[in-house]
């Protein structure tokens, strides 16, 4: 085979003795040589014969049947989240693969680890607008971190190694496998060798003193700095050393949407989340600091808002694993290529001790004012009508910040991030960077899979859980125990904010009329239950976490709520509005 | 920022569907592409493609970091006109009554240093190789003959600098 020479291998590790088996059956294999044990997936024409091999592995691999493809991903990308390992999902062709779609982008752009199967036509048929077919390698191209069609079955063992590799090595991302119908029926002798290295591919740079050396300069001299990090310090498992960094330097920390949870809430550093919808201080501070040190984080422009104005009075240290990071959106003026976890120890063993007394000062006064003109209102409010903030308080008090919490995109997934409680990392399962509605319900089943000890709850807007409601099939065949936790208000609601912020008001197909979602969960045989008084609500969540199976809870709150703060699209972050 | 013609050059596996990958992440980002050709390089199984566009100076290194991030691209470089030796080749086809009747015709072709690649009782093809100017003015000298066809390839280039592509592949064998 052509690509055999590139990839290094250690043949050690490769399986006794050459067997004759199916290219079906070599894909179960491959999966149980990888260690996986759980997929999601949705059966069809072009996959039956990897199918009717995981009727027979069944007691090894558990196939979890999701209602479309889209869940199937999302699943995936819920599991490798919570699991630190690689979320597999299966399709078919056609239809079957470019419903997988949305879930691959959302996986490439959130860094999340996940190899995706699709079946193919017949390789006589590629290219005749065969029945269900469709060019999912040239669609996944631009949302894969790598894809490859496998037309011969001697390449499936090989190509699999390959794609778990890229899928969990350097940084994390989305890899598309598409075996033709012929090579899954086709007999070859097998045997499995684990890839660990292709030539091609550097997934992670080494560290270079000499940057170290140089961030330790700047750090030392800094007099106002502040840390912003992201995923890099989960993905990197960097957590304990990260700590250690912030305990020892004094510095104050903010997270991006998907940095959270990775430093518990309480801890002092903590000074919240920066961005569009982020605390007040931290976004405020970064355009008053003199040194930002930017965490396994990419200047998301929902992070930075306009970048002519964003941290133009302080110098900036990158620490970065993916070398196309750097420079991207922010030039910093030191930037460490490397794993977090290894530049952060280096640093941290160079710098002094520090604290910043002044410094944190600025930050507790500006926290002050939040709580007063934002947070007061959200958590304690004096008017009818629940607020998502008081039903996330709610939830804290039950789960004592143990969950993980799963959340979907709008307004309910920046009240959460907002004032979700944390104690554990990989705890913050959301849709980040391609803002995915629908993405919570299925990405829920997978995290739940994936940490099946802990305690997940999904929040899930009304908009959101009507893109992948039909996922309610999946908790209830697969008895998967989620906590479904649905804030309704009748709306659309960030698009309705914008509305009402930025258009005059005009509520262009923002509301929404909605269903009666528990009917639809007892429909599902999912106990449900619906509150819209602030007497109910804590005996509802108590009721909800007490709950040992899945459980949905309705949440009617207050119709026309606003997120606060808010920094305009392509404002500054000195911009930020608090009402 | 001023926009300026830049050859980027790319070593890769040869595998299927990189062509596709490649051109993505210029689509991504609206940015046409000049010219685009691709062969095998002087490694053997390693292909080089050389792209040139018209962008900043900003815009050329993001681009190539995104180029190089593929799984199957070894390096990528990019290089302006001054660091590169590049050429284009050409080829025209004219009637060959023309040949014959328009003695002009003749000089056009020997002033060009330009070759004749065949020639038949209808038509007769030349070919020149040179840079974008050379190979442009050679077509509008012939245009009044009637140009039966023109087809030009894209840039192909080698830069002044070494590559180094055997070294980084070595480095990974011994790693």
């Amino acid at each position: 085979m052509e690509t055999k020479s590139k990839t290094k291998t250690k043949s050690s590790k490769a399986t006794a003795k050459p067997l004759k088996i199916t290219g079906a059956e070599a894909v179960i294999r491959c999966l149980l040589a990888e260690g996986v044990d759980l997929i999601y997936g949705y059966p069809g024409g072009a996959i039956m014969p990897v199918y009717d091999e995981l009727y027979k592995f069944q007691d090894q691999l558990h196939h979890v049947l999701t209602r479309h493809e889209q869940g199937a991903t999302h699943a995936a990308q819920g599991y490798a989240r919570t699991s630190g390992k690689v979320g597999v999902a299966v399709a078919t062709s056609g239809p079957g693969a470019t419903n997988l779609v949305t879930g691959i982008a959302d996986a490439q752009i959130d860094s999340t680890p996940m190899v995706c199967i699709t079946g193919q036509v017949g390789s006589h048929l590629l290219g005749s607008d065969a029945f269900q077919e469709t060019d999912i390698i040239g669609i996944s191209t631009p949302v894969t971190k790598w894809n490859y069609q496998i037309t011969k079955a001697a390449e499936i063992p090989e190509i699999m190694a390959k794609a778990f590799y890229i899928a969990r090595s350097g940084r994390p991302g989305p890899v598309l496998i598409d075996i033709t119908k012929d090579a899954q029926f086709a007999e070859f002798e097998f045997s499995y060798t684990p890839c660990e290295g292709i030539r091609s591919y550097r997934p992670k740079p080494s560290l270079q003193m000499e940057q170290v050396e140089a961030a330790v300069a700047l750090i030392e001299k800094a007099k106002k700095p502040l840390v912003v990090w992201g995923q890099g310090v989960i993905l990197g498992e960097a957590e304990e050393t990260f700590k250690a960094f912030l305990e020892k330097s004094g510095i104050p920390a903010a997270w991006t949407i998907l940095g959270l949870s990775a430093l518990p809430t309480s801890h002092p550093s903590n000074r919240g989340m920066v961005g569009m919808h982020g605390n007040y201080a931290p976004n405020l501070l970064t355009n008053q600091c003199d040194l930002l040190i930017a965490v396994g984080m990419r200047f998301d422009d929902r992070v930075t808002g306009d970048l002519n104005t964003y941290a133009k009075q302080a110098k900036i240290i990158h620490l970065e694993l993916d070398p196309a990071e750097v420079n991207k959106n922010v030039t910093a003026d030191i930037t460490v290529l490397a794993d977090c976890k290894e530049s952060l120890a280096a640093i941290t063993e160079r710098i002094s001790a520090a604290t910043y007394p002044d410094w944190i000062a600025e930050f507790e006064r500006l926290d002050a004012i939040e709580q007063e003109k934002v947070i007061q209102h959200d958590l304690n409010p004096t008017q009818e009508g629940l607020t998502m903030g008081e039903s996330i308080q709610m939830i804290n008090k039950h789960t004592q910040g143990n969950a993980v919490i799963v959340t979907d995109v709008g307004q309910h997934q920046m009240a959460t991030c907002r004032y979700a409680n944390f104690n554990h990392s990989k705890s913050n399962i959301t849709s980040g960077g391609l803002g995915t509605m629908g993405f919570a319900l299925p990405a829920a089943i997978g995290a739940k899979m994936g940490a099946p000890e802990r305690e997940v709850v999904a929040i899930i807007g009304d908009g959101g859980y009507q893109m992948t409601i039909q996922e309610l099939g999946t908790i209830f065949q697969s008895k998967v125990a989620v906590k479904i936790v649905v804030l309704n208000n009748d709306f659309l609601g960030m698009v309705r904010q914008w509305q009402q912020l930025f258009f005059d008001k005009r509520y262009a197909s923002t509301e929404m009329v909605n269903p009666d979602f528990v009917t639809i969960a007892k429909g599902y045989y999912i106990t449900a239950e619906r509150v819209s008084k602030r007497e109910e609500l804590d005996a509802a969540v108590a009721k909800m976490i007490a709950s040992k199976e899945p459980y949905f809870l309705e949440i009617c709150v207050a119709k026309e709520e606003n997120v606060f703060p808010m920094i305009p699209t392509g404002a500054s972050v000195s911009d930020i509005r608090l009402e | 920022m001023d926009k300026k013609t830049y050859t980027i050059s790319v070593y890769t596996e040869n595998n299927v569907g990189l062509l596709n990958r490649i051109s993505a992440i210029f689509l991504k980002r609206h940015i046409n592409i000049e010219s685009f050709s691709t062969s095998e390089s002087e490694i053997k199984n390693v292909f080089r493609f050389v792209i040139v566009v018209k962008i900043t100076a900003e815009k050329i290194t993001k681009i190539v970091q995104q180029i190089e991030k593929q799984i199957d691209v070894i390096k990528a470089f990019y290089h302006t006109d001054e660091e590169t030796i590049f050429q284009e080749s050409a080829l025209y086809k004219v009637r060959s009554s023309a040949l014959f009747e328009e003695r002009h015709i003749q000089n056009i072709i020997k002033q060009s240093h330009a070759n004749i690649v065949t020639v038949s009782p209808e038509f007769f093809v030349i070919e020149k190789t040179g840079f974008r100017e050379e190979t442009e003015q050679l077509r509008k000298d012939l245009e009044p003959y009637g140009l039966l066809q023109f087809v030009r390839s894209g840039r192909i280039s080698v830069t002044k600098a070494k590559m180094g592509i055997s070294e980084i592949l070595h480095t990974f064998k011994t790693k």
